[in-house]
């Protein structure tokens, strides 16, 4: 819909980046729409139906569900942040609004943030000099706001291999070099 | 140099020689050894001078309570002063030199502080540098400074990384000797999740400098297997070379991990310590104890060390410090001394024991009752003075004396909470208290169990008590059998009698007299004692000098040792690196840069950029021929007043207000009304603190019914955010309000100029004439299609909008904006003309915002509205705010046009005195105005308002001399003062 206009990354590229480092793997994201929907005072029933209606699992606190075309991770009491596919939900907060009508507040995200997916046999030992998030421990779907080199992120855990991390879009050539950095020094 | 004095035994690899120099002399030793291990192997017992007197001192211990072997390790920018050779991982390559010392460690000019001594006791500085008062900072600190002191810093940027770190454990186990082995292995075995650090590279404590058994195995090779096995768990991290260096809340350590200090170079990429801070459940203080002298005349002489010192380097690391020893103890531990030395070969001269009766060693002249009062050998130890029970004296040729007055079981991290440390009468030392940090507790020598089996015992017993406490079953297993002499201790501090001086704090040359001195002078509470004779201080913080320093006053204030008590142990328990305090935090990478949408095509401009907190925004954008700012500065303000001008304002909060009850919510945290703003509309609003001044302002613009975008100053965008969630959460949580920051989500430029509105019609798609879109429009639009948001605001004074597109499309905005403007000669401005064209305009910003100024202040007093309530509203009204005479903003311009003005400078009335009565206020920004051709500036002055048109002197107080500017007190607004262009 927007033709004639061309994209940049938050990293400042046509493309987004795709770095191998040993043996992690940092792929930036910039195929997901993302938005907020945060549940209006009194309106949890009428959310919690529309979510289903519109098949949008919303998960507990600390928690991410994955489905098609709509993931979701807790980010606040009654507030989640959902993700769809861009390609075919660039106006996600349109789809949302339209989905949950006036019983929630829904605002798009998506260019708010970096997403950064972290791949590799020993994230632990990465993540660790990175956050104070005990990744080893904490159970697949395992999502939280979480602090990297004085940049509030969110990380959520998919799988013991699989870590994706939200960022500040504005500095995230400085989350960036954080990562690079940490996992060069584990080489 | 041969190592001379190497023997048989120990646990380095001798099949590897490492080649080191001290003081550029070339030495050699084996992999295992420390810096000092090797260089007593080679001989040398002289490591450095003493910090006031400059002694020559040797090592008195074997590990990081060093007081005395203190080197520059290192050269170059890597040289770091003050390390302990008594810890330093020997390495190939290694160079150190010593400190405190010239010209040379064996010749030292200031050694004639020596000869002064009776000048410089306790107090010398406190009496002698008080007069006069201007000398101390010109005249005696310099001198003090260079006479006295530790090692010197190079002021070369350190070339190393450090890193940070967080972990994770149930069971936290400091200190890998016997006890903490034990509950390793007790918790390990359990499955709990266990993390065992050490200090040394060698895990093992006592066990490695120890001859006797552990069951069927020597002690070192039980340590060895035990930490095997704990290797082989997976849910245990075993942590050598890391110190556990303070215990902090709620189950956090923090540790320092010398990653790469036992080689020449870190290896690439990889950090030379690391931080790690520790998250626990329970931890177990496993630290064993640290043994303390007795003090007696030149007890410093090198080659005089503590006993267990002196048996670790032979059975740790086949070094005997001299071919004939002897050993002076009061308790049965000493004792060990003798018979492992002369077990190893070593000639053991005599053993002189302060404690009467009770058996004698077997084959060893073994002195009852017997005490050492002197020693000599200035250079280093050649012989001793022992004054036997008898009263007979005698001489003994020795190059080395093992000295042992107990133990001192490690109590410092159980006191980091201030908990105190209790008197234990069994083993005359301090052990841990009640109070300690919650889920810590102390296992081992450091709990005062001070015999292996004790260590043992209780190390199991504790990861048992610990683990239980969180859930967790760990049984009891067999443990092997090991020694368990009960601790023979009869006290002894110091020896009596003698004219020298006998040393406790060997780090500070505090001397008994010195403490007897600091009792004669009333300074007898254990922190005065510290502070009066430096007791303690410094690097090793007494860790073999307090107690003794302690029991010294105790004896001669006749109160109880425990009475008499410590000093508070604060963290961190050994010396830390800033380097690893800072972490990666430094140059460059101190902050996270923020970009903005449209960094990428100005730095292609070769715009100037500016720090505006973490963003960095262009500053101006220079062109071709332009050689000053200001030429730069004055185009952009030129044409954007002429014709248009685009800037990037993305750094201005944005945030998304919505809810049933988002216009009520604005009501209260503005001062100004919201709830009555026409959808698609903005309004400035103003927003003030609970004690009536202002916290911000903005333009807010109601998007929908339940819906607005609340902008803020960049520099609050945050503040203001966790203000309004504050309010949201904790003052009104009834109000159906939710609020999310999207600053980042929009890509938002500035368009102003009469042009505006021309160049963004060939881009948007919808009619946005004055009669459409007017003055403090907001709608949601397309731009060629794309979703976009359109404000008609202006911070310039001119026709403007405000027009932002999902961040991803920010650059291509940029470049279609600068294109569509091409025909109208459209300039790209920055932050310094977005400045000037405020203050052309009269708009507050951070100058005036400086958390001191009310609404009246700034001339917006109408704007707190009486009609409702709001944040700030009652106080804004209490006395002294309304003073009508108070601070009102002016315009400031120079009667002369090449007057200059600095910000800053202060209001004077003609003919007055610069004094704090005659100040009228303050010029808060100043400008140069393209526009006007002169300087002007924004000021709070004196019932401002009222003096419109009056003529005063800007004053600038800062200047040498003060400068002065005839100026005229004129309205804020010079540009456009009835908005006619803005409407436009």
């Amino acid at each position: 819909m927007a033709e004639p206009f061309h994209t940049l990354t938050a990293l400042g590229h046509p493309t987004p980046e795709l770095m191998e480092i040993g043996p992690y793997r940092i792929n930036e994201r910039f195929d997901v729409a993302l938005a907020s929907v945060a549940v209006r005072r009194g309106r949890e029933a009428d959310v919690s139906a529309a979510a289903t209606a519109a098949s949008i699992a919303l998960p507990g606190p600390a928690r991410w569900v994955a489905a098609d075309p709509w993931s979701a991770f807790w980010v606040a009491p009654d507030m989640w942040f959902v993700e769809a596919p861009f390609a075919t939900h660039e106006d996600i907060a349109s789809h949302l609004k339209s989905a949950f009508g006036d019983a929630a507040s829904v605002s798009e995200q998506t260019d708010a943030w970096i997403r950064l997916d972290l791949s590799g046999q020993a994230l632990p030992a990465l993540l660790e000099r990175l956050s104070n998030v005990d990744l080893a421990q904490v159970p697949d779907g395992f999502a939280t706001r979480t602090m990297i080199e004085h940049l509030g992120c969110y990380l959520i855990r998919k799988s013991a291999t699989e870590v994706t991390i939200y960022g500040a879009r504005s500095s995230a050539a400085s989350l960036l070099h954080a990562l690079e950095t940490t996992a060069k020094s584990l080489l | 140099m041969s190592q001379s004095n190497r023997i048989a035994g120990g646990q380095i690899d001798r099949s590897q020689t490492l080649r080191f120099t001290f003081d550029g002399l070339p030495y050699s030793g084996h992999p295992g050894d420390t810096l000092a291990s090797a260089l007593l192997a080679n001989g040398v017992r002289l490591m450095g001078r003493s910090f006031k007197y400059h002694r020559p001192r040797g090592p008195l211990s074997a590990g990081s309570e060093e007081p005395n072997a203190l080197v520059h390790l290192r050269s170059g920018a890597r040289q770091e002063p003050n390390t302990r050779a008594t810890g330093a991982e020997l390495f190939d390559g290694l160079t150190a030199t010593s400190q405190n010392a010239w010209p040379s460690l064996r010749f030292d000019a200031l050694a004639i502080n020596d000869r002064l001594n009776t000048f410089f006791t306790a107090g010398f500085y406190y009496k002698t540098f008080m007069w006069p008062k201007s000398f101390w900072e010109k005249v005696y600190e310099p001198i003090i400074r260079r006479a006295a002191g530790l090692g010197a810093l190079t002021r070369e940027e350190d070339p190393d990384d450090y890193d940070k770190g967080f972990l994770h454990c149930d069971l936290l186990v400091i200190g890998a000797g016997p006890a903490g082995l034990s509950a390793a292995l007790t918790a390990g075995r359990a499955g709990a999740r266990v993390i065992l650090a050490d200090e040394d590279f060698r895990m093992g404590g006592r066990l490695n400098c120890e001859t006797f058994a552990l069951g069927d195995a020597t002690g070192a090779d039980w340590a060895a297997a035990s930490v095997a096995e704990l290797r082989q768990m997976p849910n245990v991290r075993l942590m050598a070379r890391t110190t556990i260096v303070g215990a902090f809340d709620h189950g956090i350590y923090s540790a320092v991990e010398r990653v790469s200090d036992h080689v020449a170079i870190p290896a690439p990429g990889k950090p030379r310590q690391t931080l790690w801070r520790i998250y626990t459940k329970r931890a177990v203080l496993a630290g064993g104890a640290t043994e303390r002298p007795i003090a007696f005349e030149n007890n410093d002489r090198p080659g005089v060390m503590l006993a267990g010192a002196l048996r670790a380097y032979a059975n740790r690391w086949g070094v005997a410090v001299g071919d004939r020893v002897a050993v002076f103890t009061n308790n049965e531990d000493g004792l060990r001394t003798a018979t492992d030395l002369q077990a190893k070969g070593v000639d053991v001269v005599a053993v002189i024991d302060t404690r009467q009766g009770g058996d004698l060693l077997p084959g060893i002249r073994h002195l009852k009752g017997a005490e050492v009062i002197d020693a000599s050998g200035k250079l280093g130890l050649t012989s001793i003075t022992v004054r036997q029970a008898n009263g007979k004296t005698e001489t003994l040729r020795v190059a080395a004396l093992g000295v042992s007055g107990g133990w001192n079981p490690n109590v410092n991290i159980t006191s980091h909470h201030r908990s105190k440390p209790v008197w234990d009468e069994g083993i005359q030392s301090f052990i841990p208290g009640t109070g300690g940090p919650p889920g810590l507790t102390a296992a081992g020598a450091a709990a005062g169990a001070m015999s292996t089996h004790a260590a043992l015992a209780t190390g199991q017993a504790q990861a048992i008590a610990a683990l239980g406490e969180i859930g967790i079953a760990a049984k009891a297993d067999t443990l092997p059998s090991a020694e368990d002499v009960p601790v023979s201790i009869i006290p002894k501090w110091y020896v009596a009698g003698g004219k020298g001086r006998a040393w406790i704090d060997l780090q500070n040359d505090v001397t008994v007299k010195d403490v007897k001195l600091a009792h004669q002078e009333n300074f007898t509470s254990v922190e005065h004692l510290k502070r009066y004779t430096t007791l303690g201080m410094a690097t090793d913080q007494g860790k073999t000098s307090n107690v003794v320093g302690i029991a010294v006053m105790a004896g001669l204030t006749g109160q109880t040792i425990a009475d008499t008590g410590t000093t508070i142990y604060r963290p961190p328990y050994t010396p830390v690196a800033m380097g690893a305090l800072a972490g990666r935090s430094r140059g460059k990478e101190f902050k996270p840069v923020r970009l903005t949408p449209s960094h990428k095509w100005a730095a292609e401009q070769g715009a100037v950029f500016v720090e505006v907190g973490y963003w960095l925004r262009a500053q101006w954008l220079p062109r071709p021929g332009e050689t000053t700012w200001r030429e730069s500065v004055d185009r952009e303000v030129l044409a954007t007043r002429k014709s248009v001008g685009i800037c990037d304002v993305t750094t201005l909060g944005k945030i998304d207000i919505q809810g049933t009850d988002a216009g009520a919510f604005l009501d209260r945290v503005y001062s100004n009304t919201f709830s009555t703003l026409p959808v698609g509309k903005c309004r400035y609003g103003l927003m003030l603190r609970e004690d009536g001044m202002v916290f911000d302002d903005g333009t807010t613009a109601r998007m929908g019914e339940h819906e607005y975008v609340m902008t803020t100053t960049t520099a609050n965008a945050v503040t203001v955010f966790r203000h309004l969630e504050y309010c949201r959460q904790v003052l009104w949580p009834d109000m159906d309000v939710q609020l999310i920051s999207t600053t980042e989500a929009w890509a938002q430029y500035s368009v102003a100029g009469p042009n505006a509105r021309k160049l963004l019609e060939k881009l948007v798609d919808q009619d946005i004439s004055d009669a459409a879109f007017p003055y403090m429009g907001a709608a949601s639009i397309t731009v060629r299609g794309l979703r976009a948001r359109l404000f008609r605001i202006s911070f310039s004074g001119e026709l403007a909008f405000e027009i932002a597109v999902p961040t991803r499309y920010g650059d291509a905005l940029i470049r279609a904006l600068v294109e569509a403007g091409r025909e109208f000669h459209a300039v790209v401005y920055g932050t310094e003309a977005l400045g000037v064209m405020r203050v052309e305009k009269g708009h507050v910003a951070g100058n005036e915002l400086n958390g001191q100024s009310s609404a009246l202040n700034m001339g917006l007093g109408k704007m707190v509205s009486k009609k409702k309530d709001s944040i700030g509203m009652v106080l804004s009204q209490r006395e002294g705010m309304t003073n009508p005479d108070g601070y009102r903003l002016v315009g400031v311009k120079p009667v002369d046009p090449a007057g200059k003005l600095t910000a800053g400078s202060h209001f004077l009335e003609t003919g007055a005195a610069p004094t704090m009565e005659n100040d009228g206020g303050w010029l808060t920004s100043k400008v140069y105005s393209p526009h006007l051709g002169c300087d002007i500036a924004l000021g709070y002055l004196k019932a401002g308002d009222q003096k419109i048109g009056k003529r005063m002197r800007a004053v600038n107080l800062l200047a040498k001399p003060p400068t002065e500017t005839e100026v005229d007190i004129v309205s804020p607004h010079f540009f456009d003062p009835e908005g006619g262009r803005l409407r436009g």
